[in-house]
């Protein structure tokens, strides 16, 4: 079991999320950097989808009261060695520190943090009560299913872009010409209430059509969805499966990692690529990750 | 059918226009002729249009596109709407704000409220809450202008001319009319008592 002796600043339990219940309006949750988590997994022998710690910006303390091998990967901390397999010593305490870069760091354990799974996954949601936040003095499991040996060595850690590509969406061509001109060449600020729900930006306001009225309709992960107040929000992981505003661009799958990792206050720009430039950095990345195993 | 991709993985396909029962059922029956694509991750139902998320590793905009084309749209293939029944106890806190603001009684609220057969549109919000449609608009309410910060779980609520029960304790801006003991979302079975498509009714007890 791992003890929590302090939970960092927001510290949940994820996977890959549950992405197959979105029309009964679950929304999908998951690792808000699922590149970096399942990069931990392999570096442990790990199938990708095994549950670890997400923490954001703050680690946290950890007390091993068994042996066990982990590897800490996403936001660079200051008190761990980042994207390797480590050996933690019965009676240890781990201390991850703080976040030099990035906002969300995965503390991944050989054998998958074990808790009770809600639709096949293990992520937490805490606007649906699935889980919460981890507290001072919780007790977490470690599981038991592995798919190979821990590797012995540091990979490279994936690039953390603040320059995201955008692609087209739903309503991208009902808004006038200058919003999309707009949106790619002004600089934006990543607003202080941003969190996995939604990155609000500060910024160049855009003017959406219809004074931003339109019936719901089913929403994106990385939908850059513009309300009537013209600032755009960046839908992420624990969005709901619906919305009602109309949605400029839609951020490549390439990138999403790269949005987990965006702190308050980050300044951010965005280019648009073709549909097939968007499959073919997607392609990169997964060979990449596959590069580590 | 209008084709737009909503990402690079998913591709929105809007079937018509406005909130209409049956522009919305040939929405859901789309959405159940395309639960065998092994390539579709999930599916958004909503009023109009049905949004697909699908792998982009494993099939592109065009080809899903092709797919659903191939696929002919019959509603006479539909099967029936399941029929849900909710009980309910009509004493929410805005009962009789609901009943001034259309000069009836609360009695007659619940009267119509209870005695028409609603259909479920989409859900969204939560886990298990549903858009249900339409609330006749003698009673119709538009939300409130202050939302709560704490809407109990349970409770029945109507927006405009859209009404719905909160599947748990959240924030929310519709004005209550009455609550219900009944679990509106099972999160072991990942089971929901009201599905999109079904028919509604409530029952005042």
């Amino acid at each position: 079991m791992i003890r929590v002796l302090s939970p960092g600043l927001f510290t949940t339990v994820q996977d890959l999320g549950r992405p197959g219940y979105a029309h009964l309006g679950v929304s999908p949750a998951g690792a808000a950097d699922p590149v970096s988590l399942r990069i931990g997994n392999r570096l442990l022998g790990n199938p990708d989808n095994a549950p670890a710690l997400e923490m954001t910006l703050q680690g946290g303390r950890y007390l091993f009261e068994c042996e066990a091998t982990v590897a800490v990967t996403g936001a660079a901390f200051d008190k761990v060695p980042m994207s390797r397999a480590i050996r933690v010593e019965q009676g240890t305490t781990l201390e991850i520190g703080v976040a030099k870069f990035g906002a969300r760091g995965y503390l991944c354990v050989r054998g998958g943090i074990d808790v009770p799974l809600i639709m096949n996954s293990a992520s937490t949601h805490v606007l649906s009560g699935f889980g919460g936040p981890l507290k001072k003095g919780d007790l977490i499991g470690i599981g038991t299913h592995t798919i190979g040996p821990a590797l012995m060595q540091t990979v490279a850690a994936p690039e953390q872009r603040k320059r995201l590509r955008i692609t087209g969406a739903a309503q991208t061509h009902a808004f006038d010409a200058r919003q999309a001109i707009t949106l790619a060449t002004a600089v934006y600020q990543v607003g202080d209430d941003s969190n996995r729900v939604g990155l609000r930006l500060k910024g160049a306001p855009l003017h959406p059509p219809h004074n931003g009225q339109m019936l719901s309709e089913g929403v994106a992960l990385g939908a850059l969805q513009v309300p009537p107040a013209g600032e755009p929000i960046i839908l992420f992981a624990d969005a709901q499966t619906t919305g009602g505003y109309p949605v400029i661009a839609s951020i490549i799958s390439a990138d999403l990692a790269s949005v987990g990792q965006l702190r308050p206050r980050d300044a951010i720009t965005f280019e648009f690529v073709s549909y097939a430039e968007a499959r073919r950095l997607l392609l990169e990345q997964e060979a990449f990750i596959h590069a580590v195993r | 059918m209008r084709f737009t991709p909503a990402s690079d993985r998913s591709l929105l396909v809007t079937l018509g226009e406005g909130i209409h029962v049956e522009t919305n059922a040939r929405v859901h029956l789309l959405s159940r002729q395309l639960q065998h694509i092994e390539e579709i991750t999930s599916q958004s139902p909503a009023y109009a249009s049905l949004l697909i998320r699908f792998d982009p590793l494993r099939i592109t905009h065009e080809e899903l596109e092709a797919l659903i084309r191939k696929t002919p749209l019959d509603l006479a293939k539909a099967p029936e709407p399941r029929v849900v029944e909710i009980t309910v106890h009509y004493d929410g806190p805005d009962l009789s704000d609901v009943a001034e603001r259309h000069s009836l009684t609360p009695e007659q609220v619940v009267k119509t409220h209870s005695e028409t057969i609603y259909h479920a549109y989409f859900a969204g919000f939560v886990p298990g809450f549903v858009y249900l449609g339409e609330v006749p608009v003698s009673i119709a309410t538009p939300r409130r202008s202050t939302p709560r910060r704490e809407v109990p779980a349970g409770s029945v609520a109507i927006a405009g001319t859209q009404t719905g029960v909160y599947p748990r304790t959240t924030p929310g801006g519709w004005n209550l009319i009455g609550r219900t003991d009944a679990v509106m979302f099972d999160a072991t079975q990942g089971r929901a008592l009201i599905e999109p498509g079904d028919r509604v009714r409530f029952i005042a007890i």
